[in-house]
């Protein structure tokens, strides 16, 4: 058994030596598609029509590097399990984050004010810069730049536009 | 013969009974395919944790105003460089040139070597230059994570490769040695790989 098997198999070998790729080819296409990203970014295109292409130039070049500098294209197709798993585990921690990052958490996150506000006696209604120095505590400064109700409320406001850094 | 045939991918190895079946003849690289793939999992939580905080995030800034994107287009030449360097190397020890071998590891690890300078240059000007820090905002906090892990992988691969190019020294080209070549090379590529994903995410987009 110990023969059938050795013969049917290459020649001895405890390593299996692959077919080395043109690694030259791979590196131009690696170059050209690095070219291509700065080409697609500096073309000015709509926002998303850029990202969808940035998007897919860089999956195409990971691609590259895995499949033939790191031999997965030539190794043992069991590999993918391990190469591919924590592709799948990312994915699903992004998209179970996702549900929870509408435009609401932060293009409206005046909102938030809003909803904690209602709790509130109704007489209590001037305080919301409290509310809003609630949120500040939890939330990053820079979320804080042009929020439509903060200059009628009192002096509070002050600080907090303070605190939002110096935008780009 | 039916039992060897479903055994197929232990039939390399009937010397070593603990040979990996996924990558026969070198357990190091199933042992470092499978390290790289919770590494792998580090780096997608904090491109998933990046994602997530900027997505539909209004005040995020253009990342272009702050950051030097043709620093870093030639910070991924270099990277692509280095990975074109380390499987030449690792074609050398495979065709039992060592000195091809020492020569294109020493390229690869100056290729680190140079990224690594670039990248300082690139924290000491957002530092000290324009005042960013990890607590400035959100952008910059995920900028500092996300890059600092990446370049604290490329500074653990300069001095893994240093260290292969250093014993390599006096060595006979083995197949010893192509295994350890090779491996290595799979922790470098894999840090190319990911610089070019935060290349395209932290910097372009």
């Amino acid at each position: 058994m110990a023969a059938e098997t050795a013969a049917a198999h290459a020649p001895h070998g405890a390593v299996e030596h692959h077919e080395e790729p043109n690694y030259i080819a791979v590196f131009i296409y690696l170059a050209l598609l690095t070219a291509a990203e700065l080409g697609v970014y500096g073309l000015g295109l709509p926002k998303t029509v850029m990202i969808g292409a940035l998007v897919a130039l860089a999956l195409a070049k990971a691609t590259l590097v895995a499949m033939y500098f790191m031999h997965l294209a030539m190794e043992r197709k069991g590999l993918w399990i391990v190469a591919v798993t924590p592709l799948v585990i990312v994915a699903f921690c992004y998209l179970m984050l996702r549900p929870d990052l509408s435009r609401r958490s932060w293009a409206s996150h005046q909102e938030n004010v809003v909803v904690g506000h209602h709790e509130e006696p109704a007489e209590v209604l001037p305080q919301i810069p409290q509310g809003k120095a609630l949120s500040n505590a939890d939330q990053p400064a820079d979320s804080q730049v042009g929020q439509p109700n903060a200059a009628p409320a009192s002096g509070e406001s002050a600080p907090a536009a303070a605190a939002s850094p110096a935008a780009p | 013969m039916s039992e060897a045939a479903a055994l197929d991918t232990h039939a390399e190895g009937f010397h070593d009974e603990l040979e990996p079946s996924l990558t026969p003849g070198n357990s190091g690289k199933l042992g470092m395919w499978i390290f790289l793939a919770g590494d792998a999992m580090t780096f997608g939580a904090g491109i998933a944790a990046y994602g997530a905080l900027r997505w539909y995030n209004v005040n995020w800034p253009n990342p272009a105003d702050w950051l030097g994107i043709t620093l870093t287009a030639v910070m991924t030449f270099i990277l692509i460089c280095s990975s074109l360097t380390m499987v030449e190397a690792l074609s050398g020890v495979q065709h039992g040139n060592m000195t091809k071998m020492r020569s294109f590891l020493g390229l690869t690890v100056l290729g680190g070597i140079v990224f690594l300078g670039c990248q300082a240059f690139e924290w000491h000007h957002l530092i000290w230059g324009e005042g960013l820090s990890i607590k400035t905002s959100l952008f910059s906090a995920t900028f500092f994570i996300l890059t600092g892990f990446h370049g604290c992988h490329v500074f653990g691969g300069v001095v893994y490769l240093g260290t292969l190019l250093l014993g390599s020294f006096g060595k006979q080209a083995s197949e010893h040695e192509a295994k350890l070549v090779e491996v290595a090379g799979l922790y470098w590529h894999f840090v190319d790989l990911v610089w070019i994903l935060i290349f395209t995410f932290v910097y372009l987009i």
